[in-house]
């Protein structure tokens, strides 16, 4: 795949049409927004307000202080446990993802600070076949967890996986669900304090595993939030869907996540929250 | 979601169902006319035999994909009423409403007692229709819970039976956080502190099956599946087109014979020679030798370390390559 077809699946930047100079369009409200100002508010429109993809680095710079992240678990590389091939073989598809993402699965995990805070902290790329979770992207955060309950850090995850579980490691990614929610179990027995973070789209298996479980959820605003995807759902009710619905605002309405969040405020929100928890007392 | 085939006789069922009928006709004409036919009829039961056994030794995945659907095969209600007594079903989430998707209730195999929770699939059309054909809404995963909490307390094994095409894709479902609830089972069957033997009895349809299937023992009826997705799902998306099912359910390993060479489940349970439709008895017999068989296994470790083998068993799943330091900085 090349780097412009795996934007164009993954959805990337697809939204965002790039003008000479410094005005470009949002192709959410169609309005000419100033780049400058949108690359500001991180990839975010400045007139609809709507929140457009980021890459997992941009998503550490954004939420950590300088220079305090060191990724974890970097020996860990996804393999092709079942042979995959359809239209193009699993093994290519992988190839293709980590040449354009310089990533060697779809999620980034380490230890870093907030505000001075110490926390365990990881994040999907959707860049990254859709963000998708197989074996690595399971076991990169079910390391994650174990480390936040080893360390007595909390464990702040963002999510945004259209593609949930990993269709090409088959059964094995639907097995990572249960994994990342053992871990958790463990972590919520010990005490520990996680938050997750939505971002759209979080979807599927990924939704209905670690990305549900947090003590506190947050989700950025217009984020698609769910279990089953649209699609599926229209042809099984065989008729339209409802404007708005499984969006960030519909979860909240519906009572499934506790606040949402502009990105510009995201990392003082949960340091905020760490803080009221009692997270900066900790030894 | 899947259908169940509307036929009752799979395809590559059909030259045995044919013998079968022959054997029958030979054996209504030799009684009706006295004539000794018993050694045509043994012949025909011989090829028979053996015809069965060239068929379903080879089945393709899909072909056991039919077979964890045929109409005919026993489901949780079935294996209930044969294998469970005193058996009292206990309805409702205490929240929203009962469905009937998810059928929970306590009672005995042999002297064991257990809670039982299974996918209910229907047995006539009104049931099937209430039922979703065996797909629950987030109020039936709530009700399994529950009930799962209550055994929990009072120190009662938990078995379930596993057999969903998936979780109920629709408005009400997602209004209702069917991803949430789904993901609250799997975190809280991780903290019970009995033994959980999980069965998959037919379909084991992705997150929808495992949403009651963290258990310390995971086993498979020979001919059932188990996957992240349906076949028809996965060719949707990958062929565009559900015609591919059939290459779907071989590229996705979703046998109980891949499953265990993942590691991912404990025990294969043979089904009869033509599949568990055709000798249900002899199926709820085997069930039952083997949960009875696992639940005492289970029964010597404490709460703790039943817990702690639940962690263990599902932390140890996935597959992956370590490789070390130096490579990665290269």
């Amino acid at each position: 795949m090349t780097p412009e077809e795996n934007e164009k699946k993954s959805g990337g930047h697809r939204k965002r049409k790039e003008m000479p100079d410094l005005w470009m369009q949002c192709t959410s409200c169609n309005k000419l927004v100033y780049k400058p100002k949108f690359e500001e508010m991180q990839n975010v429109c400045p007139e609809c307000n709507y929140h457009f993809e980021i890459s997992s680095t941009e998503r550490i710079d954004s939420l950590l202080d300088e220079c305090t992240f060191e990724e974890h678990f970097t020996e860990l590389y996804p393999l092709d446990p079942l042979d995959f091939v359809a239209v193009r073989s699993y093994e290519d598809r992988l190839k293709g993802a980590q040449e354009f993402t310089k990533l060697s699965d779809a999620c980034v995990v380490g230890t870093g600070k907030m505000d001075g805070l110490p926390v365990v902290f990881g994040v999907s790329d959707s860049r990254f076949l859709r963000g998708s979770m197989g074996s690595v992207v399971g076991e990169k955060i079910r390391r994650g967890i174990d480390l936040a309950r080893e360390l007595s850090q909390p464990f702040i995850f963002v999510s945004g996986s259209g593609g949930g579980a990993r269709m090409d490691e088959g059964v094995l990614s639907l097995m990572q669900m249960a994994k990342t929610s053992v871990a958790l179990a463990e972590l919520d027995r010990c005490g520990g304090l996680f938050i997750s973070v939505l971002t759209n789209p979080t979807m599927g298996g990924c939704m209905a595993s670690f990305a549900a479980l947090g003590d506190v959820i947050f989700a950025e605003p217009g984020a698609l939030i769910g279990f089953a995807g649209p699609t599926v759902i229209k042809e099984t009710i065989k008729s339209e869907i409802p404007d708005g619905f499984q969006s960030s605002e519909f979860q909240l309405e519906h009572g499934f996540v506790d606040r949402i969040i502009n990105r510009g405020e995201l990392r003082s929100s949960l340091v905020q929250v760490m803080r009221l928890l009692g997270c900066d007392q900790a030894a | 979601m899947a259908k169940a085939s509307s036929s009752h006789r799979l395809d590559f069922e059909a030259p045995i169902i044919e013998l079968e009928k022959k054997i029958e006709e030979l054996r209504t004409f030799a009684e009706s006319t006295e004539v000794d036919l018993s050694g045509q009829i043994e012949k025909l039961v011989t090829k028979c035999d053996e015809k069965k056994r060239a068929i379903f030794n080879s089945l393709t995945p899909w072909q056991k994909i039919q077979l964890a659907r045929h109409p005919q095969r026993p489901l949780t209600s079935d294996i209930v009423t044969a294998i469970v007594a005193d058996f009292i079903e206990l309805h409702g989430d205490k929240s929203f409403r009962d469905d009937p998707a998810i059928l929970c209730g306590l009672g005995r195999i042999d002297e064991q007692r257990v809670l039982l929770v299974g996918h209910r699939k229907g047995k006539d059309t009104a049931e099937k229709v209430s039922c979703h054909f065996g797909s629950p809404h987030p109020e039936g995963y709530k009700k399994a819970m529950l009930k799962m909490k209550l055994a929990d307390k009072f120190g009662v094994p938990i078995v379930t039976f596993i057999n969903t095409p998936g979780a109920y894709p629709g408005i009400g479902a997602e209004e209702r956080g069917q991803a949430f609830v789904i993901a609250r089972n799997l975190m809280d069957m991780a903290t019970l502190k009995v033994p959980i033997v999980c069965v998959v009895i037919g379909e084991g349809g992705s997150g929808g099956a495992l949403g009651i299937g963290i258990g310390n023992r995971i086993l498979m009826l020979e001919h059932s599946y188990y996957s992240v997705i349906s076949p028809e799902g996965c060719a949707a998306i990958l062929w565009k087109s559900a015609e591919y099912k059939e290459q779907a359910a071989n590229i996705l390993k979703l046998t109980a014979e891949d499953l265990s060479s993942f590691g991912i489940i404990d025990e294969i349970i043979p089904e009869p020679l033509g599949g568990a439709h055709r000798d249900p008895p002899l199926v709820f017999e085997r069930l039952k030798e083997a949960i009875l068989r696992n639940i005492r296994e289970l029964s010597g470790l404490s709460g703790d370390e039943l817990v702690k083998d639940r962690y263990d068993k599902f932390c140890k799943m996935g597959e992956f390559e370590k490789r070390l330091k130096e490579t990665v900085d290269s």
